[in-house]
């Protein structure tokens, strides 16, 4: 389940990472994105790169939606299963506390 | 990288140990003092007070022993001096550290008085400290160490490069033979049926979940008052754009690396007792716990990876910080071992980011002070299971 990855050429700093190809999000790693800002996401699992348009500002660290998410969709991360949305997100927005929950505890 | 040594200190019952620590132990709070006190008397003597020892009882007792016995036994420690409030409980922990081989004498302050332990025991802690400063390190292999993981104040980027760079460096000292342990039961939540796939046999799958079971069942549920969510993940994690237990799970379960199998599952503090191998150890995921747990079972050097900056230490065991957060390698940077952020602008792999961890672990294993080390973070926090009678 823990995926061969990341074994990848130099290459130019992406502003975003995403784990697995099938997840719904990925992560921004660069400091300071503003809302309206396109993007250039790199795939670790294939080693492929991806555009986006970003619609939020978005903290380093924080996770930007990959395509449009209703309310109840399971998110994806790490190819698994991280928390269901509690509200709909669009595509290119930011994904944290306010629009994803756990269900665990 | 097999043929490569480590200078370590052999101690009388064969494990090598990387640091040469004179320890005096209090068996009870109410030795702290006098510990502390021998500590102040003695050049090169290190006190570890904690809060405990008093009153408990069963399986709480049974892990305060085995926590104190197993820290005076790690290999990064010469030789022990023990303080307790009498003799009875006092004599069993010098008698479980004795079982080494190592220099061990223990003090009761009852019918004595404090000032004649302090007496006493400087003498003795001034005997072993002399003797200790003339040991020396020799070459030892690098699979002769027993080497722990856990992360703190983790974020996203814990799961997306300093974790998987501590699975790199798992899965080459897998290879190698070493001894390695993970712990944090409840933050494999989620994450915990795709853990169990990596146990090397069912029984141990089984053992595995049963456990984290039982953190569920009787740790989490009878006393949770909501969701956890100013807990787990902690206010830190949420700052760095982790959501859920789940998302924290799978950024953590990162550190096993990508192949390497874990052999068995230890109680909290318990010795490994199978031989080399990676080991799952029951613990809570509060970093001083859990480190004080595996630090107590014999490891003696501790990988820390951390997203926005953690910066715990351990009095007996060197804690390796290391992150991939580009703000917290540059604004944390006191604190911070190693800088893997290169991973995420492209400019690092995995398996250069591990052969750099390696580096840095042997360089501390050969004598260089951790960051932790060189800010006085000796954080010693005994686990305990539930009041005292």
């Amino acid at each position: 389940m823990l995926k061969e990855r990341g074994e990848h050429p130099k290459m130019s700093a992406p502003d975003f990472i995403v784990h697995d190809a099938e997840d719904t999000v990925g992560v921004i790693v660069k400091e300071g994105i503003a809302a309206n800002s396109k993007l250039s996401g790199w795939v670790m699992a294939d080693d492929s790169r991806v555009e986006m348009d970003c619609i939020d500002a978005i903290p380093l660290g924080h996770k930007i939606a990959l395509g449009d998410i209703a309310e109840g969709d399971t998110i994806l991360k790490y190819g698994n299963d991280i928390g269901k949305a509690v509200a709909s997100i669009a595509k290119g927005g930011h994904v944290h506390t306010q629009n994803v929950k756990t269900k665990r505890w | 990288m097999s043929a490569q040594k480590i200078h370590g200190f052999r101690r009388e019952n064969g494990r090598v140990g990387v640091r040469n620590h004179v320890v005096i132990l209090p068996l009870d709070d109410l030795s702290n003092a006098a510990c502390e006190k021998v500590a102040h008397n003695i050049e090169g003597c290190l006190a570890l007070p904690h809060h405990y020892g008093r009153l408990q009882f069963g399986e709480d007792l049974e892990l305060h022993f085995r926590t104190l016995i197993g820290t005076g036994s790690n290999p990064n420690v010469a030789a022990v001096v023990v303080i307790g409030i009498e003799p009875g409980w006092t004599g069993r922990v010098v008698e479980g550290i004795a079982k080494t081989g190592k220099r061990v004498e223990g003090f009761a302050i009852e019918g004595h008085g404090e000032i004649k332990v302090v007496a006493d025991a400087s003498r003795k802690a001034k005997e072993f400290v002399q003797w200790a400063s003339e040991l020396q390190r020799e070459p030892c292999d690098l699979n002769e160490l027993w080497v722990s993981t856990k992360c703190g104040e983790s974020d996203t980027t814990s799961g997306l490069a300093s974790n998987p760079t501590v699975g790199n460096f798992i899965d080459k000292f897998d290879e190698l033979g070493a001894t390695t342990c993970f712990g944090e039961t409840s933050e494999l939540t989620g994450a915990e049926q795709v853990c169990a796939t990596r146990a090397a046999s069912p029984e141990v799958a089984d053992k595995f979940l049963k456990t984290w079971q039982a953190y569920m069942d009787e740790v989490i549920e009878p006393h949770k008052t909501s969701d956890l969510s100013d807990s787990q993940p902690t206010k830190g994690n949420i700052a760095g754009g982790l959501t859920t237990i789940e998302e924290k799970a799978f950024g953590n379960l990162q550190k096993i690396g990508k192949k390497t199998k874990f052999i068995d599952v230890l109680q909290p503090a318990e010795e490994p007792a199978k031989g080399a191998g990676l080991y799952f150890m029951d613990t809570s995921s509060a970093a001083a716990e859990c480190v004080t747990l595996q630090a107590a079972a014999g490891f003696v050097v501790h990988l820390f990876p951390t997203g926005q900056g953690n910066i715990i230490g351990n009095p007996i065991e060197p804690v390796i910080k290391l992150t991939a957060n580009p703000k917290t390698a540059r604004e944390m940077a006191e604190h911070v071992d190693l800088d893997v952020s290169g991973i995420l602008r492209g400019e690092m792999n995995f398996d250069e980011a591990g052969d750099a961890l390696i580096d840095i672990t042997v360089r501390t294993c050969n004598g260089r002070l951790t960051a932790a080390e060189a800010l006085k973070h000796r954080e010693f926090v005994m686990t305990k299971l539930y009041r005292s009678a």
